[in-house]
């Protein structure tokens, strides 16, 4: 029981990362239909961002702990949305109402240039951190086996949670986000009903990039180690779990991360470690079979 | 006075061109209707006004101002509305949500006086308003469409065959609703018809289009009387017409 509460835990962290990136694919999926390769890239961004981020702090000498997080927090969910918005603007605008296999290809082409041109500004080697945080609460014991939630965990979590909250709002309640949902069924006639197409697909790629960017922080603070490569299997990994919420649903993307997070941590823990991957897209594949749409994913079934 | 002024306007899909040069013009107050068999063009027109496809040659001048490089939002911003080709309602949205997308542009103190107005013009959307719009009925997906389009409360309504598919008893509706539009809402209309008989009956003035070109054009009354039109575009509506006038 310890163990599988530890494993849960782990997942969920795990989780919360893809949950947060998948949202990327969702919303520039559900808007221009295309599948934005880059956007793992972007998280991995994010993350560098976040660790010079963390360097220029320390260098100017802000070593309070909640201060320091919260000033890398709001750096990266400002400075990593420029690189997704200049990725859509330099390289898929242009592009836009040309055949989809351009713009997946351009997708493609953009990850290995994002990855090539980080790995030339930044280095080759993995760039350890020391913890941020340390500490947390023991909430179960059994033998010699504790269970422990760290404050990283929980803040992992509460970020997280209000940040999805704060995105389904937007979505809902805001004229940008009605804006977006007319975009998502019907570009032209959003257009004719006064709708700056262009902005509202460029503020997409923004909220996509700076949820993948405190992806990116996520990962940098609870593993302790990235490079430049960190953002293709975490990105196929999210868009493994947009496809498996069902591609283009938000709601979807949330819970599609999480158990991708969930069957990752919990194959490892008790069947094999390698194997872990083809856990997850195992269960992608089987989804998909007996439903196409994805989980949560709404079928197409409507006369228009 | 002239609201929409149209002169030597073409536009093309690709290598296709649709609009060969065409001058049409709109006066403030009126209804003028434009019709012509399929593919003359005449949808292409409405969507060559709001700026997709762009005018590749000649000028669109609205209220005094040349819009034909504009981009589509800001045309609409500027007072035109358009219930397209197709209704192109939101399906996996209620009646209600479809209407308030018609209403993003214009601002939220009118929200509730609009709603009341196209309410009153259309009482079974109001019926309807939590029903998805896919799940509508053809003749209140048109109701819907028009609603939509007067929700941004435009000074020019282009409507795209509004009678399409529509039972005559609800075609005779729609045709009184426009004319109710106009006149007691002063919005200026620009319509495309296939229904010519009726269209050329309601418009003030008329259009004839053909191959991307206006053929001819007058009051209604002159259009409908006229022997080429009313064997090209009114064929079965003659007895119709005898019976009523
Ligand atoms: N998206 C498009 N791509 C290419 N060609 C198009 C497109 N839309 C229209 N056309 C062509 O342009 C011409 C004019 O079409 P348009 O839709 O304006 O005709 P219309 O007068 O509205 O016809 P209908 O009465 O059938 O609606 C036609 O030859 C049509 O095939
Ligand atoms: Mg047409």
């Amino acid at each position: 029981m310890a163990y599988f509460t530890q494993q849960l835990i782990n997942g969920l962290t795990l989780g919360s990362i893809y949950g947060l990136i998948a949202i990327g694919y969702t919303l520039v999926y559900g808007i221009i239909g295309m599948i934005n390769f880059a956007h793992g890239e972007i998280f991995m961004i994010g993350a560098f961002i976040s660790i010079i981020a963390f360097l220029v702090l320390g260098i100017l000498g802000v070593t309070w702990i909640p201060l320091a997080l919260l000033i890398v927090l709001i750096a990266t969910m400002i400075l990593t949305p420029v690189y997704g918005w200049a990725l859509e603007r330099v390289a898929y605008r242009p592009l836009r109402g040309s055949p989809r296999l351009a713009a997946l290809i351009t997708a493609i082409g953009m990850s290995i240039f994002l990855q090539n041109y980080v790995q030339l500004v930044q280095g080759a080697r993995i760039k350890p951190m020391q913890p941020v945080i340390s500490g947390g609460f023991e909430i179960m014991r059994e033998g010699s086996f504790t269970v422990a939630l760290s404050y990283l965990q929980i803040l992992i979590f509460v970020v997280t949670v209000v940040l999805m909250v704060v995105f389904t709002l937007v979505i809902a309640r805001t004229e940008l986000g009605r804006a977006q949902r007319a975009c998502e069924q019907d570009l032209g006639m959003a257009a004719l009903l006064g709708i700056d197409v262009d902005r509202t697909i460029s503020l997409t790629f923004v909220m996509g990039a700076a949820l993948a960017s405190v992806a990116g922080l996520i990962f940098l603070i609870n593993y302790g180690v990235i490079d430049f490569y960190i953002g293709f299997l975490a990105g196929i990994k999210a868009f493994t779990a947009a496809v498996l919420g069902g591609i283009g649903s938000l709601p979807g993307a949330m819970l599609g991360g999480l158990l991708i997070g969930l069957i990752e941590s919990f194959w490892s823990a008790y069947f094999t470690v390698e194997y872990k991957d083809v856990a997850a897209y195992s269960v992608l594949v089987l989804v998909l079979i007996f439903r196409p749409t994805g989980l949560l994913g709404k079928p197409d079934i409507e006369k228009v | 006075m002239t609201m929409l002024s149209i002169t030597g306007v073409h536009a093309f899909y690709g290598h296709i061109e649709a609009l060969r040069g065409v001058d049409v013009e709109v006066k403030h107050g009126e209804i003028v209707t434009l019709i012509g068999a399929n593919g003359a063009g005449k949808s292409t027109l409405l969507m060559t006004i709001c700026g997709n496809p762009r005018a590749a040659k000649g000028r669109i001048v609205f209220d005094g101002e040349d819009i034909s490089a504009k981009p589509t939002h800001e045309i609409i911003r500027s007072g035109i509305a358009q219930a397209p080709e197709g209704r192109r309602i939101f399906p996996h949205m209620t009646v209600m949500e479809n209407l308030l997308m018609g209403a993003i542009t214009s601002e939220p103190r009118y929200l509730d006086e609009d709603l009341e107005k196209v309410f009153a013009l259309f009482p079974i959307l109001k019926e309807r308003r939590e029903q998805r719009g896919g799940t509508l009925s053809g003749g209140e997906q048109q109701m819907l469409a028009i609603a939509r389009a007067l929700m941004s409360r435009p000074r020019l309504l282009l409507l795209d065959e509004p009678s399409l598919g529509l039972a005559p008893m609800l075609v005779k509706q729609i045709f009184s609703v426009i004319k109710a539009i106009n006149a007691e809402q002063n919005v200026t209309v620009f319509l495309v018809e296939q229904n010519a008989y009726h269209a050329l009956r309601l418009a003030h003035r008329g259009y004839v289009m053909a191959n991307g070109r206006i053929l001819m054009s007058g009051t209604g009354k002159e259009l409908l009387a006229n022997e080429e039109i009313r064997s090209a575009y009114l064929e079965g509506a003659r007895d119709t017409k005898g019976r009523r006038s």
